[in-house]
């Protein structure tokens, strides 16, 4: 017994794979190219069916490359050395009957065979019999692949470069007296300004926690509660808060609220009751980065761009809207639904009625699912008004209800991201009882539950909450545009969000994807400041970023802006400014420590965990 | 499958419309039944006991006054608010490193020090419910599948298959060997799976079982790990009821065995929950722990979609690095189980009822084989809506946990307080006294419409229980599974 012996069979993004047909002794075709490489490699000995072989021209297979290749010995069974590791792509095999019979040696500890291969779609008939390795039997039986697709794909999408940013934040985090020159963290939507009151308020009604002595005797019944209809307190309370948020113009029914694990398991919850896999959702662009997990990674549905532009301030118009669709329809791609981010992450704008209006009738005309998320409804802090989305249904009776979903959340509007309370509010009474039985995948804490139910019901703290959110948001945001204006970088005109879209398309070397990352990378290593490329949120312009400004204390904001100030007036005004931001290993040296010497502020250091962090691992931001 | 044009005209997916969420089992009737008309000692003495329901109701009092000691450890006490801000921004879903540490030292502690647990390896889920659904999205694909032997737990069925698209293939286990799971069942259970092509993706057990309150030897343990390293399959082991083993033989964790068996670590993962071992259902902790990296990877990135709540995640890793605490709580739980569980076994064998001999959970495997006309699915059904509404007690059939063999009952006993239990088995005592004195009772309870009109209210009234113990669920109408895990 050979334990440490293994043979994978992966496909060419190096998923392992299940579905190659292969039997025994018995005659079968290969192409000759596998044939050799598996013989070089592995030495293993390969029997070709003439008569059979692959029938694709032969110039379209390469080998590219045998790594950790060592001499291998043309018998039967092979001395190879550990480790061995076949690398062939590109073969769009035909491997209708393909036998591949051959043996490795008793010392072979990892044979890795790499296909690039589309095709294959036979499911390996006796894995036992497979390679005569009865001896071997460790080798035999790993021909299967252990893991999902999913797990060894890359649907979370979290390898992308964007997230390059947040892993320089948490190797160097700034704090303000031990850390001043470490990378300020403008790439987390959070809204901390207004935790005061919360806290004040907890002080003062500690019977809405079940974990204080005025509040343990509901300990238990709150503990055993996981009925996933919520508790009626929690429903009634988080309906009529969204009422409220939006001004009262619109009711939400407690019955429609559906819990889900945050916005996040919301999002998937919503997809997993609409679409089948390779389904589709239109979504304006620059989007929310962590949709392409939240709503494709496990439910294998799509997501479509529908490109907005910055010639009229990223509008999702009508035109955009079709075009989309035709394109879909002629890939031949089921579209399921549009989704609207509104407020807009990362823009910080909110839809219009006239575009709501466009986008119901739109969704109606093609029957098609209209996903809202309006998880930054609260926080709009000047006018024009918000409105949701319920308000449009509302106001016109005829556009098909069934067709919506509201996405809710406490993430954003209240600041408790750790609270994970998301909610899908649909008016389709089957996605109501289809998400309410999924929500058992993601039932929000009783705990939580309960003392959220107490703190939404109190329309006082409520109402001044929402006013006090409202206000600070505002001075935060206007600090932060005149700062900003006063060296010359322009923001788009935002009113909500916990965030700025900052334009420095003049600070390009030319507009490209590629001088947007030259761009970012450079603010990060050395203006220090983990901001987010518009890349990232799909943005069909380069240049644009998203920052976050709510995540901090005054004095952190400060000493932002004195960065970004002394970044653009050493660099910005010289002529030669753009060769230089150009330069990768430009280094601008700027004097931080002067400037942050004289900030004493109070601790704001990252109460994330110090382990080496993945770059997702807040859920949604 | 539906026809292509159905589906693409459809609204919804075919995940909506399915039913794979398993609801709509008559298992379930059970549940409407008890919600409709639950019992209670003063309002409604005459009501539908809950036995169907795996909770852990007899320890609450020790964590009540644990809280009341410990005001830091919430952060809505005037002591622990500083915290608040902290703790309600905190969404790495690593979770909060003291959490991690504190469950991997419980379930250490659980398995009496038998086997560590890595922190780094606590991978957080909404629930079991989550953690088996998300573990099952890391190990398979659409149409691969597991072994299960059965009975097993009916949600299985919507917890692991419905939207992952992967199945479920049952081998049976019965009374002949006292549900004992075999090899040689499991052999051919894997033999039949790959004759007919399907691609079996690892093993599923439930240690200690349920619905059948047993523990699987080490012995058993042993010889699955072989045969599941042999043929390169997973082995999942569920052990959520871990600390409610009650008397010996003391829980043997699949931890403990792979120590000493020859396996590939790589493909061991085990389920973990403190909805049954600290009776927290409403808490939501569900733990991955894997010793595959690749999984614990990918199992993190997906507990994004049920994240435990960090207000919680705070209060639970005060609690549970209390050693002195932690040590009385276990050992005062299963000292209070052992005792509930065994009042209900003599009561029950007073009547000539007997139950698996059991050592663990929060329920009996009741055996009412020799009430079956015959032995058949049907008859006990049957008899099972007898006992629901004439005798008042919601306890689950067999069948709804695939059980292969009908006549077994699952019953649970720790959802209740002492008096409750009296009544219940006071019930069952009428419902067999009163089919013993008339020889042809049998028949005519069989008979559907028949009303046994006992007089529970009499007896009913002379209990008047000190607590309330009305359902604190939701008045609304209820669905029979909103209950996440049972």
């Amino acid at each position: 017994m050979h334990k440490n012996c293994r043979v994978f069979f992966t496909d060419f993004l190096g998923r392992l794979f299940n579905t190659i047909f292969i039997m025994d002794r018995v005659q079968g075709c290969i192409s000759e190219v596998l044939a050799r490489a598996l013989k070089l490699a592995v030495g293993a000995t390969i029997q070709l069916n003439p008569s059979n072989r692959s029938r694709g021209p032969e110039d379209y297979y390469q080998t590219r490359s045998v790594l950790n290749f060592h001499e291998p010995s043309l018998t039967l069974t092979a001395q190879v050395k550990p480790n061995a590791f076949v690398w062939i792509t590109q073969l769009p095999l035909l491997l209708l009957s393909t036998t591949i019979s051959c043996s490795f040696p008793a010392n072979s500890s990892f044979v890795f065979v790499h296909l690039s291969c589309y095709f294959i779609s036979y499911r390996v008939k006796n894995p036992t019999s497979l390679f005569s390795l009865k001896t071997m039997g460790y080798v035999s039986s790993n021909t299967k692949p252990l893991l999902s697709r999913k797990a060894t794909n890359e649907g979370h999408a979290e390898n992308c470069p964007y997230f390059d940013g947040w892993k320089a934040y948490d190797k160097n985090p700034f704090h303000p007296s031990q850390n001043p020159d470490g990378v300020i963290q403008m790439g987390l939507a959070e809204h901390q300004l207004c935790f005061d009151l919360v806290q004040e308020w907890l002080v003062s009604n500690p019977e809405a926690s079940i974990c204080t002595k005025e509040g343990v005797d509901k300990f238990r019944d709150i503990a055993l509660f996981q009925d996933y209809h919520g508790l009626p307190a929690f429903r009634n309370a988080v309906a009529k808060f969204m009422g409220r948020v939006r001004g009262d113009k619109v009711k939400f029914d407690p019955d429609r609220i559906v819990m889900s694990g945050g916005a996040t398991g919301a999002h998937e919850m919503i997809t997993f009751c609409l679409a089948d896999p390779g389904d589709a959702f239109l979504v304006p662009t620059p989007y929310y980065a962590g949709f392409d997990r939240d709503l494709c990674w496990r439910t294998e549905a799509r997501l479509l761009p529908v490109v907005c532009h910055s010639s009229n301030n990223f509008k999702v118009t009508r035109k955009a809207l079709e075009e989309a669709y035709a394109k879909a329809v002629e890939a031949n791609i089921s579209v399921k639904g549009l989704l609207l981010t509104n407020p807009s992450n990362p823009l910080g704008t909110i839809l219009d009625r006239d575009t709501l209006r466009e986008a119901m009738s739109f969704i109606n005309e093609k029957n098609i699912h209209l996903i809202c998320d309006e998880i930054y409804a609260a926080t709009v802090f000047r006018q024009p008004d918000f409105i949701s989305i319920a308000e449009i249904i509302e106001e016109d009776q005829e556009y098909n209800r069934n067709l919506v979903h509201i996405i809710y959340s406490l993430s954003k509007d209240m600041g408790f991201p750790g609270f994970r309370v998301g909610i899908v509010y649909s008016y389709n009474d089957a996605v109501v009882e289809c998400g309410r039985k999924m929500s058992s995948f993601g039932l929000v804490s009783s705990q939580t539950q309960y003392l959220i139910a107490s703190m939404l019901s109190d329309d006082q703290f409520i109402g001044k909450f929402l006013l006090e959110s409202a206000g600070r948001l505002a001075t935060r945001h206007n600090d932060f545009t005149d700062g900003l204006r006063q060296v010359g970088i322009k923001c788009l005109n935002g009113n909500a969000g916990l965030f700025l879209w900052m334009d420095l398309r003049g600070l390009l070397i030319d507009s490209t994807v590629e001088a947007e990352t030259a761009l970012w990378q450079m603010i990060i290593n050395d203006v220090k400041l983990n901001v987010s490329p518009g890349s990232s949120f799909h943005c069909s312009e380069p240049g644009w970023f998203r920052v976050c400004i709510a995540n901090m204390n005054e004095e952190t904001t400060k000493v932002a802006l004195a960065r970004i100030r002394e970044f653009v007036l050493r660099n910005g005004n010289k002529p030669n400014r753009k060769e230089k931001c150009g330069q990768s290993d430009l280094r601008l040296r700027l004097s931080f420590r002067r400037i942050d010497d004289v900030l004493r502020s109070p601790c704001i250091m990252s109460p994330h965990s110090p382990i080496p962090q993945s770059p997702l691992v807040r859920t949604r931001t | 499958m539906e026809p292509a044009s159905v589906r693409k005209h459809s609204l919804l997916s075919m995940i909506a419309r399915n039913g794979g969420h398993g609801e709509h089992s008559p298992y379930f009737d059970g549940w409407k039944a008890y919600d409709r008309n639950p019992f209670h000692p003063t309002q409604n003495p005459d009501g539908v006991i809950q036995m169907g329901l795996a909770e852990n109701q007899l320890s609450f009092d020790l964590i009540e006054e644990w809280i009341k000691n410990n005001p830091t450890a919430s952060i809505c006490t005037p002591d622990g608010v500083g915290k608040f801000k902290d703790v309600a921004i905190f969404q790495d879903y690593h979770g909060l490193p003291e959490f991690r540490q504190a469950i991997a030292k419980f379930m250490g502690r659980v398995r009496r020090g038998k086997a560590t647990f890595d922190p780094d390896r606590i991978v957080m889920s909404g629930g079991a419910t989550g953690a088996s659904e998300t573990l099952i999205f890391c190990l398979a694909d659409r149409g691969d599948a597991f072994l299960v032997p059965s009975p097993y737990y009916p949600a299985f069925d919507r917890d692991l298959r419905w939207r992952t698209g992967v199945r479920l293939i049952p081998f049976a286990c019965d009374s002949t060997n006292n549900f004992q799971v075999t090899l040689a069942q499991m052999e051919s259970a894997y033999a039949k799976a790959i004759e007919a092509n399907i691609n079996v993706k690892g093993v599923i057990l439930t240690n200690p079982s349920n619905p059948l309150g047993i523990n699987l030897s080490k012995e058993t343990l042993t010889s699955l790990l072989s045969f599941t390293f042999e043929k390169n399959l997973h082995m999942v082991c569920d052990e959520i009821y871990s600390a409610t083993v009650f008397k010996s033989p003391a829980f043997t964790s699949i931890a403990e065995v792979m120590q000493e068996t020859e396996c590939n670590p790589d493909l061991v993962h085990i389920i973990y929950s403190l909805s049954k071992d600290m009776g927290l259902p409403g808490f939501r902790v569900g733990i991955i722990y894997s010793y595959n990296d690749q999984v614990v990877n990918c199992a993190r990135k997906m507990s994004s979609f049920g994240l435990i709540s960090s207000q919680s995640q705070h209060l639970l890793a005060s609690m549970l690095s209390d050693e002195v605490f932690i040590e009385k709580f276990l050992e005062e739980n299963s000292r209070r189980l052992g005792k509930r569980h065994s009042r209900v076994v003599e009561g029950l064998k007073q009547e000539g009822i007997n139950c698996l001999e059991g050592n663990a959970g929060l329920f009996l495997w009741m055996d009412l084989r020799h009430l079956l006309k015959e032995p058949t699915p049907d008859a006990e059904m049957e008899l099972w809506r007898v006992i629901i509404k004439d005798v008042k007690l919601n306890v689950s059939p067999g069948s709804s946990f695939h059980c292969p063999e009908p006549g077994f009952f699952r019953v649970c006993f720790a959802n209740m307080d002492d008096h409750t239990v009296e009544v219940a088995l006071q019930r069952i005592r009428e419902f067999v006294s009163k089919g013993n004195k008339n020889g042809d009772d049998k028949k005519h309870w069989r008979k559907r419409d028949l009303r046994l009109s006992f007089t529970s209210r009499k007896c009913d009234e002379s209990l008047i229980s000190p607590r309330q113990i009305m359902s604190p669920h939701s008045p609304v109408p209820q669905s029979p599974l909103v209950r996440a895990r049972t």
